[in-house]
């Protein structure tokens, strides 16, 4: 559980990047913060492992102060893969990049083993195992930071922008991993500007504006709100965007499921025909 | 990062901000030189002094401080192994005078930094090169000089990104003997070459699909011109050098616990 206690934090640079944030991840949650650039999206999911700690509150992370303890013992728990994968790698070959922070948290050697083994394939690189992490492409490098966090098996897992330069099938991936990933009761906190990612899984959306929580609730009744979205320059899903237009059909407002979308147009069609 | 804060550059209209980069580069070569003649604290405090004006002027003191506090790591290092070094060359005797030394020998160090922090804090890139052109010098090798000058933040910033990803998977930069820290940054050293050669070769070829190069003739927008100012500033830094260099030759500078003795 991480617990955000009224807080505000400032850059030495003097810019106000959070101001009077509160609110409750729970255990097992899937949460996606959106918002426009400089939001403060980052420097928020910042918090949850220490790396910034508020200038103004507290950050709880299972009931500890993040104050009170280093990012070396917090990160233990709770696994964030950064943005960019090129500001992580560094090892020679896949295995040793998956390998080091396991070898950091003081793992033994065959529990380390078993790991980058399980890591590698739930990710498709087992063929990569010895190549240099920099021989890869964009979307593979991306995967492999990605396992590289994995393989310790934190509790909660941040992903910051996971589904930039990843083709439609790894995002489909992506996609059932964070399901599986529920479904073993794991906390996830994505940063997206994905929109339409967004609208597929459904999580609990948190909308931010100039370091503020604007909105916060279920993703269906946030996307499906042009004028809450709107503050935050979020363009909504386009099932939303179609049904508005179609609005003399008179369907219903808050429809972000491709699925549920197609069903409720034939229920209506079949009846207009008939 | 702070000591590269101290370097940052920011756009303000200044009477420093405004003087022409040849003759601020002039001056901080002055103190400079009056820094490296003299290595007693008077003159050093002096020439330290000499720059609080030029900063208050610039508008810059909290950056120009904060490069300073940048220092105090460096400037401890050199104080103690001149103490180290004049302690065993007297033989295991301290003196007041070797304090006093030691002293010098890091007042003269923070006297250059301060006086570097107040050119790169007031002067832009730009300016830099364009003075760097006027002096002859091919225009690739001024266009290397300030875009190395523009890319130190942006590196700054990414090596603080790099740190923060690799504490992430559970670095701890400061653990373990002298050898373990300095294997410590390997993580974030590569990420941080790898990224800056990378980013070189994307600049390249931004700069070419920009037609750089294309004509041999270049005209610039902007053009250097020395004013009122410039030539205030030259004087003074004349008269520093003169000053300087006379003292440093026909006076008999004392030391600072001589000088106090001396008028009480």
């Amino acid at each position: 559980m991480i617990e955000v206690q009224d807080v505000g934090f400032t850059y030495p640079s003097g810019v106000e990047a959070l101001r009077g944030v509160a609110f409750t991840v729970n255990n097992g949650e899937f949460i996606a913060i959106m918002g426009q650039n400089g939001a403060g999206k980052t420097t928020l999911v910042k918090h949850f492992n220490g790396l910034l700690k508020p200038s103004i509150g507290r950050v709880l992370v299972d009931g500890i102060e993040t104050k009170k303890t280093s990012v070396a013992s917090l990160a233990k728990k709770v696994g964030f893969v950064f943005q960019n994968p090129d500001h992580q790698l560094f090892s020679e070959t896949v295995e040793e990049e998956i390998a080091f922070a396991l070898k950091n948290f003081g793992f033994e050697e065959e529990t380390i083993k078993k790991r980058v083994t399980w890591a590698l394939s739930f990710l498709e690189l087992k063929k990569y195992r010895k190549t240099s992490p920099f021989m890869l492409s964009g979307g593979e490098r991306k995967r492999v930071a990605l396992a590289s966090v994995l393989a310790w098996n934190p509790e909660i897992l941040i992903l910051d922008e996971p589904t930039i330069g990843q083709d439609y099938k790894q995002k489909e991936k992506l996609r059932q991993f964070i399901l599986q990933m529920q479904t073993q009761e794991k906390t996830i906190v994505i940063v997206t500007h994905d929109v339409e990612f967004v609208a597929e899984c459904n999580p609990r959306v948190l909308l931010m504006t100039e370091g503020r929580i604007v909105a916060d609730g279920q993703g269906k009744n946030i996307l499906a709100n042009p004028e809450v979205l709107a503050k935050s320059s979020v363009v909504p899903p386009q099932v939303v965007q179609i049904f508005s237009r179609l609005n003399e059909l008179e369907l219903p407002k808050n429809v972000i499921d491709l699925y549920e979308a197609k069903d409720l147009l034939l229920k209506k069609l079949e009846k207009r025909l008939r | 990062m702070s000591v590269f804060d101290g370097l940052k550059y920011r756009k303000v209209s200044s009477p420093i901000h405004d003087l022409d980069p040849r003759i601020k580069f002039f001056y901080v070569c002055a103190i400079f030189v009056g820094a490296i003649l003299f290595w007693t604290i008077l003159p050093l405090l002096i020439l330290f002094a000499i720059q609080i004006p030029f900063v208050l002027l610039a508008g810059v003191k909290r950056e120009w401080l904060r490069s300073l506090r940048g220092t105090i790591f460096l400037a401890a290092i050199i104080f103690l192994t001149n103490l180290i070094v004049r302690y065993f060359a007297s033989g295991g005797a301290l003196l007041v005078t070797d304090l006093e030394f030691a002293a010098a020998m890091t007042l003269r160090f923070i006297v250059l930094v301060g006086s570097f922090s107040v050119f790169f804090l007031t002067t832009s890139p730009d300016h830099l090169g364009l003075a760097l052109e006027r002096t002859r010098m091919p225009y690739e090798f001024s266009f290397a000089f300030t875009t190395a000058v523009r890319f130190v933040p942006v590196l700054a910033e990414e090596a603080q990104t790099i740190m923060d990803a690799q504490k992430a998977r559970g670095l701890e930069l400061e653990k373990g003997n002298f050898l373990k820290r300095i294997r410590n940054y390997i993580p974030v050293l590569v990420p941080l070459i790898v990224s800056a050669i990378r980013r070189s070769l994307e600049l390249a070829e931004a700069m070419e699909s920009r037609a750089w190069g294309a004509t041999k003739k270049r005209t610039n927008l902007y053009i250097l011109r020395l004013k009122q100012g410039d030539f205030i500033l030259f004087v003074i830094t004349i008269v520093i050098l003169m000053v300087t260099v006379y003292v440093r030759i026909y006076i008999d500078v004392p030391g600072l616990s001589q000088f106090l003795s001396g008028v009480s």
